[in-house]
């Protein structure tokens, strides 16, 4: 499996990655020797055979529904990049029609 | 519409309604669930998307799902997992959210709705548990987002348990969405598990609303509908939403896939968004979490647990108050007004329907006036009973009643506190009332004869004349047997 | 400079029992040997000795006190900059949280907290953990202490250079596909990847969750088995963490391995090792026969698949994990960005090194419309024919022994043009973690081709560390490497 430029540009634009020109160059040829390499699962007969996303044997893992103490604003803030009254300031939003 | 456009045209409305849980925590973590607050003030690592922190789902939260989920007549999953859901936006912490996918916790239920429309089932595709966002304050401009100059952030509500519950697009017309949304409101308070406001958002509806003409094939073009903020917004928007498209038909528009916003004050809606979204959100099983295998005792435990349901309500007070569907409708429509008429009613222990007028007659008016809730008022259920029983037992006038109910409005006092005050009392013992008598028959000597003569129709006179020397608190019944019984020929 | 910093954790924690020595003294012995090594090194990210001269001085008290201590009360140690620790700054290896300073402690620090160990500092590593060599770190590569010209391994390179120097007797790494496992065998340390859920995950900044799991780093089997025991244990944070309580694990470690039966990988046998590593591994195969072993061959077919799949899997959780670092409430933020979006894919763009780019956009493409069934979702079902061998496996076999890393350690740069060939250095650790089992590198001498040291794994079945610490514990004994002063580097 080879992957061309605009697949590249798409998948970068949903990981929201502001690739240089030669960053996705490079990843065009990078990526596609990793998928080729990734391609020998094609090959695996794998019909019947159930996914296994986590290979823990529990289930129904819970917590009660109790408070607990909050973090205070000031330490919840204090990475913040940038804030106002308390809140954590962004600059202004808008949607990504590739998105 | 005219008539001839609902012929031509056939309407196709699906709900999507989110629901905020009132659980005591949030859904992955300790934070406290609640409205409002300072900004920030109720964030930890968990509900912040610090790195290294993980989500633990909150007990409650999956309980209170397949509650609503069996409240909605749904099949509850055996094996449920979440899912992430991939998409940036500054509102969410870990730029996913955690939801569900091809495993939700109930599939496949319905809701039965009445009205004018007559008696319809519509269909519940899946009802599922995920996590809330934060809330974005959008600074400059008009306030709106789309002319803002920046945002600010509040991550209180983040992490809040929601439950979004997908209707089938059986749904046909303004009306029945709105009656399909006020009877889930109503199911889902009886359930306990949600404030229910939409108000506040605790509760919010969007819509896919598609016209078509009747016979085509495929759905019109499917316009989503936003920001319906109360249960009569959802009947204003969707009306106006279904006129604007099939009179966009009717010109020989064609409609596009959008996504448009609902105004209270125009009670129109306008578009927000033309551009048709191609979203990926690369769902995948949520690795922090392990699955659901929900027990068959946990389930039947939830089943064996659910309240008296709205629609079996109505059906019991049918049946127990003997009162008519428009009535019951009325008093049903708020799970308080329903628990106050019945106290109401049960502490009368007569003929419920007089309660009934009562509330809708003379209460009703009175609250609208005040803009406040039955529950709200100052006026006990106790109260009004023992004020109807004073007119049944004649003490005082229904005209009287009148007045001390609005009495009773204002101060919240017992009748008959009121009645004595105002020295409203209805005379009915007649020694008190031979003396009026005797005087109207001597000043009105030719009417008397005629009375005498057999002419009863002239005996109304006489008792108005009574009522007027008593200044009307004569018990208007006794007065005519009193004149009845002197003027006997 | 005295023998004090070769000594395993175990011998400290008896010295300090009988008064021999002090935990201030141990310390500032070891503060001293980071100012010598370290900047030869490039093994901390963050250094922290009042922190801990005054957690010694504390553990000091406490004993003279009298009242009874714990076990390690007054050991030292130190963290891959991958655990958070409440007000000492946490930076995964990444100039996107280079002035991150958490405000929680991950369960693993507090518990060695509680447990009386005072923190030296935070450890190099790969960013967002991903690499096996450390110089993918956004602070310059850790180097390796036998020739500093080669690489440390990786992601966990930084905690094995300072405790293969003598800095520290242990330390915590993590292991996602052999980060824990790898860097040890190319220090000649001892590095163990629990069980899946042994150890809690929370506070452990995220690079692949279904993979993730922490792990000592240390100089003796016994030294490892010790320190898992102080962490290991359920925690009500971590919803993969394991509810029953953990074993005793240090309990029984010296029963010998008479009459345990051992697989070797059919599938491994051929040319995939340096031949000084074959030699050095088949060594240590016949060691463990005299040891009263029984070796048996073990076919693991699938294993060959594991790295495909591991590098579908790990990319895909990661793109997903590393999702939030966007520079709205922490982190490093692109200046005047004049929209939401450019302002994430700047601050990202800056942010993260390439292996981290190039990690997330193989994942989200695999996880995009389109490309999961073909990819995510067969790699989820090659995992599922990974882990049904291995049960398989182990209806015949007790423990299943192969090489660490196909090579020892390389030289910096060397591999780095190409990260095919880097991701390849995983093969022998990544199905490990793919099936959540547990496993462990130990010294088995070093390579008659380069002099440096080869590790040997031994994967356990699922919760049975138990019985992999008797048998690493026996071959250690009977092979005398860490306790040979001839087997360390000269640094
Ligand atoms: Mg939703
Ligand atoms: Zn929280």
């Amino acid at each position: 499996m080879t992957i061309d430029r605009a697949a590249v540009d798409h998948v970068a634009r949903l990981a929201r990655l502001d690739l240089t020109e030669e960053e996705r160059e490079r990843m065009r040829v990078e990526l596609s020797n990793i998928l080729e390499h990734a391609d020998k699962i094609q090959a695996l007969e794998l019909g019947g055979v159930e996914p296994t996303s986590h290979a823990l044997p529990l289930r129904n893992v819970m917590r009660p529904d109790e408070v607990r103490p909050s973090l205070s604003p000031h330490d919840a803030l204090a990475n913040a990049p940038q804030e106002e009254d308390a809140r954590f300031l962004v600059p202004r939003i808008v949607e990504d029609a590739d998105e | 519409m005219t008539t001839t456009q609902e012929d031509l045209y056939e309407t196709t409305v699906g709900l999507e309604v989110h629901v905020e849980l009132n659980t005591r925590s949030k859904m992955f973590c300790g934070c406290e669930v609640s409205f409002g607050g300072d900004p920030n003030t109720r964030t930890c690592p968990v509900c912040l998307g610090m790195p290294g922190s993980l989500p633990v789902p909150n007990e409650k939260a999956v309980e209170y799902t397949m509650k609503i989920a069996a409240a909605l007549n749904c099949e509850i999953a055996e094996y449920s997992l979440f899912h992430r859901k991939n998409y940036f936006y500054p509102d969410m912490p870990k730029n996913y959210q955690i939801s569900q996918y091809d495993n939700p916790l109930g599939e496949r239920g319905y809701v039965e709705i009445s009205g004018d429309f007559g008696t319809t089932r519509v269909g519940i595709t899946r009802v599922h548990l995920e996590e809330d966002t934060g809330k974005s304050v959008h600074v400059g401009g008009s306030g709106r987002i789309a002319d803002s100059e920046y945002s600010l952030e509040d991550f209180n509500r983040a992490g809040t348990p929601l439950v979004e519950i997908v209707s089938e697009p059986d749904i046909h017309s303004a009306e029945e969405a709105r009656v399909f949304v006020s009877e889930l409101r109503a199911i889902l308070e009886s359930l306990d598990v949600s404030d229910v406001r939409m108000e506040e958002g605790s509760m919010r509806v969007d819509a896919n609303v598609s016209v078509r003409l009747k016979g085509a094939g495929e759905f019109g073009a499917k316009v989503e509908v936003k920001n319906m903020n109360s249960i009569r917004s959802v009947g204003r928007a969707l009306e106006h939403e279904e006129m604007r498209q099939r009179a966009a038909l009717t010109a020989g528009e064609t409609l596009v896939q959008e996504t448009r916003h609902f105004d209270e004050k125009t009670g129109t809606t306008s578009s927000l968004r033309t551009k048709e979204f191609a979203f990926d959100y690369r769902y995948f099983p949520e690795p922090d979490m392990v699955p659901f295998e929900p027990s068959e005792e946990w389930v039947g435990g939830i089943r064996e647990s659910l309240p008296e349901l709205p629609q079996q309500r109505r059906l019991r007070m049918a049946d127990e108050y003997g009162l008519e569907a428009r009535d019951i409708g009325v008093l049903t429509t708020t799970r308080a007004t329903a628990d106050w008429f019945e106290s109401a009613a049960r502490a009368y222990a007569g003929d419920a329907k007089k309660i009934v007028n009562w509330i809708i007659a003379d209460l009703f008016g009175l609250l609208n006036e005040a803009g406040i809730e039955l529950p709200d008022s100052k006026i006990e259920p106790q109260q009004l009973a023992s004020l109807v029983r004073l007119v049944d037992a004649g003490t005082i006038s229904g005209k009287q009643a009148k007045v001390v109910l609005e009495a009773m409005f204002e101060t919240g006092d017992d009748p008959d506190k009121i009645a004595d005050e105002r020295g409203l009392r209805q005379v009915s013992d007649e020694g008190a009332l031979e003396a009026a008598v005797d005087e109207a028959i001597a000043e009105n000597e030719d009417a008397a004869a005629k009375v005498r003569a057999g002419n009863l129709g002239t005996i109304g006179f006489l008792v108005g004349q009574v009522m007027k020397k008593t200044k009307g608190q004569a018990n208007p019944g006794i007065v005519n047997e009193l004149l009845r019984k002197k003027l006997a020929p | 400079m005295s023998d004090l910093i070769w000594r395993s954790a175990t011998d400290l924690a008896k010295a300090l029992r009988s008064k021999e020595i002090s935990s201030v003294e141990i310390t500032e012995e070891l503060l001293s040997r980071a100012d010598e090594v370290n900047p030869k090194l490039n093994a901390y990210l963050t250094r922290t000795p009042e922190r801990a001269l005054e957690d010694a001085r504390a553990a000091d008290k406490r004993r003279s006190s009298g009242s009874e201590s714990a076990a390690f009360d007054g050991v030292p140690i130190a963290y891959k900059d991958i655990f958070v620790t409440k007000g000492v700054r946490t930076t995964m290896g990444s100039k996107i949280l280079e002035n991150f300073v958490p405000p929680y402690d991950s369960t693993v620090v507090a518990r060695c907290d509680a447990a009386g160990l005072p923190m030296l500092g935070k450890l190099n590593l790969d960013e967002f953990a991903m690499g096996s060599s450390t110089e993918n770190s956004a602070f310059g590569p850790a180097l390796n202490p036998w020739d500093t010209t080669r690489v440390p391994g990786g992601s966990s390179g930084g905690s094995t250079a300072l405790v293969a120097a003598g800095g520290v007797p242990w330390a915590w790494g993590t292991d996602t596909g052999g980060s824990v496992r790898q860097p040890a065998s190319l220090c000649g340390l001892v590095g163990l990847k629990p069980t899946y859920g042994r150890v809690s995950r929370y506070g452990i900044i995220a690079f692949a969750s279904s993979l993730d799991q922490a792990g000592p780093i240390t100089r003796t089997v016994e030294d490892a088995a010790a320190l898992l025991e102080l962490a290991a244990g359920h925690d009500p944070m971590d919803a993969t963490s394991f509810p029953e309580e953990s074993p005793n694990f240090t309990e029984g470690i010296d029963g010998g391995i008479d009459g345990m039966r051992i697989g070797f990988v059919k599938e491994f046998e051929g040319e995939g090792s340096q031949p000084g590593v074959k030699q050095r591994v088949d060594e240590a195969y016949a060691r463990l026969e005299k040891l009263g072993a029984t070796l048996q061959e073990v076919s693991l077919p699938s294993f060959e698949y594991g790295i495909s799949a591991y590098y579908l899997i790990a990319p895909a959780e990661a793109s997903s994990n590393l999702a939030r670092y966007d520079g709205v409430r922490y982190g490093l933020r692109a200046e005047d960005a004049t929209d939401i979006v450019k302002m994430m894919s700047r601050t990202r763009e800056d942010g993260f090194g390439p292996e981290v780019k190039r990690r997330i956009m193989l994942g989200t493409y695999a996880l995009s419309a389109g490309y999961y069934d073909a990819y995510y979702g067969k790699a989820l079902k090659t995992r599922t024919l990974i882990i049904q061998e291995l049960e398989r496996a182990y209806s015949e076999v007790d423990l299943i022994v192969c090489p660490t890393s196909p090579t020892t350690a390389f030289k910096v740069g060397e591999r780095t043009a190409d990260p095919l060939s880097m991701y390849l250095s995983d093969v022998y650790t990544v199905p490990v973690n793919l099936a959540g089992n547990a496993a462990i590198s130990v010294p088995c001498g070093l390579s008659p081709d380069d002099g440096l040291p080869v590790g040997l794994q031994i994967i356990a079945k699922s919760l049975d560390e138990k019985t992999m610490f008797r048998a690493a514990h026996a071959f250690e004994q009977d092979l005398g490497f860490a306790t040979d002063s001839q087997m360390r580097p000269k640094i």
